[in-house]
């Protein structure tokens, strides 16, 4: 196991923000922490790139305790944090000069790594970073997380505010870099980014809900699901919830998502029951679950969990 | 090395990028020693007088006359009412009454010592305190020529009096130039070294590179010379600038050995590069950095002796001040230029400021955490 995270406790001024988080990764993989904002994805990974210490628990990466042996730790992980955090008054080569050089290292020495990611943005390398776009930012913070030639690669919401492209682009980039042998991990915000990576762990409230394989989350979701749309996508939310017979209603684009509490209703009895308080066009179809499904049924036990106990 | 070495240079770099920061380094000093050199009159240009003479005899115009021809006294009023008088001074619009009685004369021709009566606004101490003395060395004249010519011409021995002559070491014109560009120059120093150098630590604490940095293998002596490092030089050259342009507007006397004060002043420096270092840990946002700055500079500045001397504080006042560093320097910048003091003259302070600059070096140091 490249890294194993052990019970790690975190709390600030009696707001607890981790619970007995204890997960590993292993050596060559595309790990992704999937949470809404405010679960604790930014907390957990300032402890484990050295910069927060848990107040219980234990870090080791490579078999180096990292609480201990914050040093060796810091020259093996590249940590790309959630906000841009390059010098916006030093140009792109720069930034990228003064990471290397702070490593001890230079860019020509592994230009060959992020060759990849910075033959994108170096037309602009005289270009100073704060004046550069949201997408090319993420590019060279990327390159000067990796300058270094780290094992472990940490990519705080790396997607965040960057457009449908430039996200798919920047998946990819994650994917190449991974064939090269770096284990990364990252956090994101956007469950439909799960599917992209090897396994991926469910954080909400400072709780790991689960940890698996984006094909095997879906598998073992157990209950039918239907899709259903009408005129009135509003009120057929609201329809839906106030029935007592649904576990789950969300809106998913054009439709909504529906599960029963009983998997022996129909979907006639569920247009039946639309057509009694004046739907339109009435849709249901019974539909294959998406990661975001699965994701949302995750959290809503795990509500349910929290409020009951 | 080559980290530290390489960390000043990407330092100075984004200073001399930084579209504020230059003006502040080259227009700042030029315009405080113009302005603020003015900011402390140690001398009286126009003294607002009320002459209140009841006597009206040829002594007491004699009196009148000699503050009528002095440069420094605009005599404008005249009445016999001292109640008038008091009004006047009341309403701020005159700084002192001369009082003659009535029968001032007469009383003087018996030898039975008559008394004048000043009457100063002393709002302002300092101008007060000026204004009685100028007055009296006025009156004191006076006396001698009348001593002399009532003196009878059968007198052989001329009238027993204490001639004093007066002579201002160090300063003998009374400029006040003189005094305060030095001032000037220390508070320079000091604003460089302390709120530049506290408002670029907070900076990259409020843009997260601090956090980019922090888990990089950088060692924390390392980050903290490349950032001091920087704006010990640029202070340093803004104490040079700042000589410079003394010298050339103001004509100061640098009578002292320059490399005395600039070894001082790198002393000082550490001192004050320290506070500021320390009021960064304070803070994590550079709004935050600057009222805590702006604290402790008007502490320093109105403690330090720059306007008004330290000696005239009360006890406590004093004692509190050995935890001022700017007034250490304020003293010695002083003693340096003005004086031309030597090493051993200035080694009590000196020992002092080292001692200073340890304490708050180390205590800055310690409490600067890379991890947050």
């Amino acid at each position: 196991m490249t890294l194993n995270i052990t019970d790690i406790n975190k709390s600030f001024e009696g707001l607890q923000a981790l619970t007995d988080i204890t997960f590993s990764v292993k050596e060559g993989e595309l790990f992704g922490l999937i949470g809404p904002d405010g679960s604790g994805k930014t907390t957990l990974f300032r402890i484990i790139t050295t910069l927060l210490l848990p107040d219980r628990g234990e870090v080791n990466l490579f078999g180096i305790n990292v609480l201990e042996n914050y040093k060796k730790i810091r020259q093996l992980v590249g940590y790309m944090a959630g906000r841009f955090s390059l010098y916006h008054d030093l140009t792109v080569e720069e930034n990228l000069k003064f990471y290397a050089t702070v490593f001890g290292t230079t860019i020509e020495k592994n230009y060959d790594l992020i060759k990849d990611v910075y033959c994108q943005i170096e037309p602009f390398k005289t270009r100073k970073a704060g004046k550069l776009s949201g997408g090319m930012k993420q590019k060279l913070a990327l390159s000067c997380a990796l300058i270094h030639k780290p094992k472990l690669l940490v990519l705080d919401e790396p997607t965040t505010g960057v457009d449908a492209v430039s996200r798919m682009e920047f998946w990819e980039m994650l994917k190449r870099l991974q064939k090269r042998g770096i284990t990364i991990l990252v956090s994101t915000s956007y469950m439909d980014e799960a599917s992209l990576c090897d396994r991926v762990g469910l954080i909400q409230k400072g709780n790991l809900l689960s940890v698996n394989k984006p094909e095997k989350i879906i598998t073992e979701y157990q209950k039918e699901l239907l899709s259903v749309s009408s005129d009135n996508l509003y009120k057929l939310v609201n329809d839906l919830r106030s029935e007592k017979n649904t576990h789950s209603a969300f809106l998913f684009g054009q439709s909504v998502h529906l599960t029963r509490k009983d998997q022996n209703i129909t979907a006639e009895q569920v247009v039946k029951y639309l057509q009694h308080n004046g739907h339109e066009n009435i849709r249901v179809k019974v539909i294959k679950p998406g990661i975001e499904d699965c994701f949302m049924d995750l959290m809503n036990e795990e509500d349910e969990v929290l409020l009951s106990g | 090395m080559r980290t530290i070495l390489y960390l000043i240079q990407k330092e100075l770099l984004q200073i001399l990028r930084n579209k504020t920061m230059l003006p502040i380094i080259f227009i700042v000093p030029i315009i405080q020693l113009l302005v603020l050199v003015h900011a402390a009159t140690l001398e009286m240009k126009k003294i607002d007088m009320y002459i209140v003479d009841k006597d009206l005899s040829s002594t007491s115009r004699g009196i009148v006359q000699k503050f009528e021809s002095s440069p420094f006294y605009y005599v404008n009023h005249h009445s016999f009412s001292i109640q008038d008088a008091e009004n006047e001074l009341k309403k701020g619009n005159i700084d002192i009454i001369l009082h003659i009685p009535f029968g001032f004369e007469s009383e003087l021709v018996k030898g039975n010592n008559p008394g004048l009566q000043l009457l100063i606004d002393a709002i302002n101490g300092t101008a007060a305190g000026l204004i009685q003395s100028y007055t009296q060395a006025v009156l004191a004249d006076y006396n001698r020529e009348i001593m002399l010519k009532w003196a009878s011409p059968g007198m052989k021995e001329k009238p027993l009096s204490i001639e004093i002559t007066r002579s201002f070491w160090y300063n003998p014109e009374l400029n006040y130039k003189t005094y305060m560009v030095p001032g000037i120059l220390v508070l320079l120093v000091t604003l460089i070294g302390m709120i530049l150098t506290s408002l670029n630590l907070v900076r990259e604490k409020e843009l997260g590179t601090a956090e980019q940095i922090n888990v990089t293998p950088i060692r924390k002596y390392h980050f903290i010379t490349g950032k001091l490092f920087p704006f010990w030089i640029i202070a340093l050259f803004e104490l040079a600038f700042g000589l410079f342009i003394g010298k050339l507007i103001f004509d100061i006397p640098i009578v002292g050995s320059l490399g005395l004060l600039f070894l001082f002043a790198a002393v000082y420096l550490f001192a004050i590069l320290g506070v500021g270092l320390f009021i960064s840990t304070l803070a994590s946002t550079q709004q935050q950095v600057m009222f805590i700055n702006f604290f402790f500079m008007l502490l320093f500045i109105l403690m330090s002796g720059l306007f008004t001397p330290v000696e005239t504080m009360p006890d406590f006042a004093q004692v509190i001040n050995i935890a001022n560093p700017m007034a250490y320097f304020m003293r010695v910048n002083r003693m340096i230029l003005l004086k031309g003091s030597g090493f051993y003259d200035v080694l009590p302070e000196f020992i002092s400021v080292s001692i200073y600059a340890l304490i708050v070096l180390s205590l800055a140091v310690w409490r600067y955490r890379k991890t947050v």
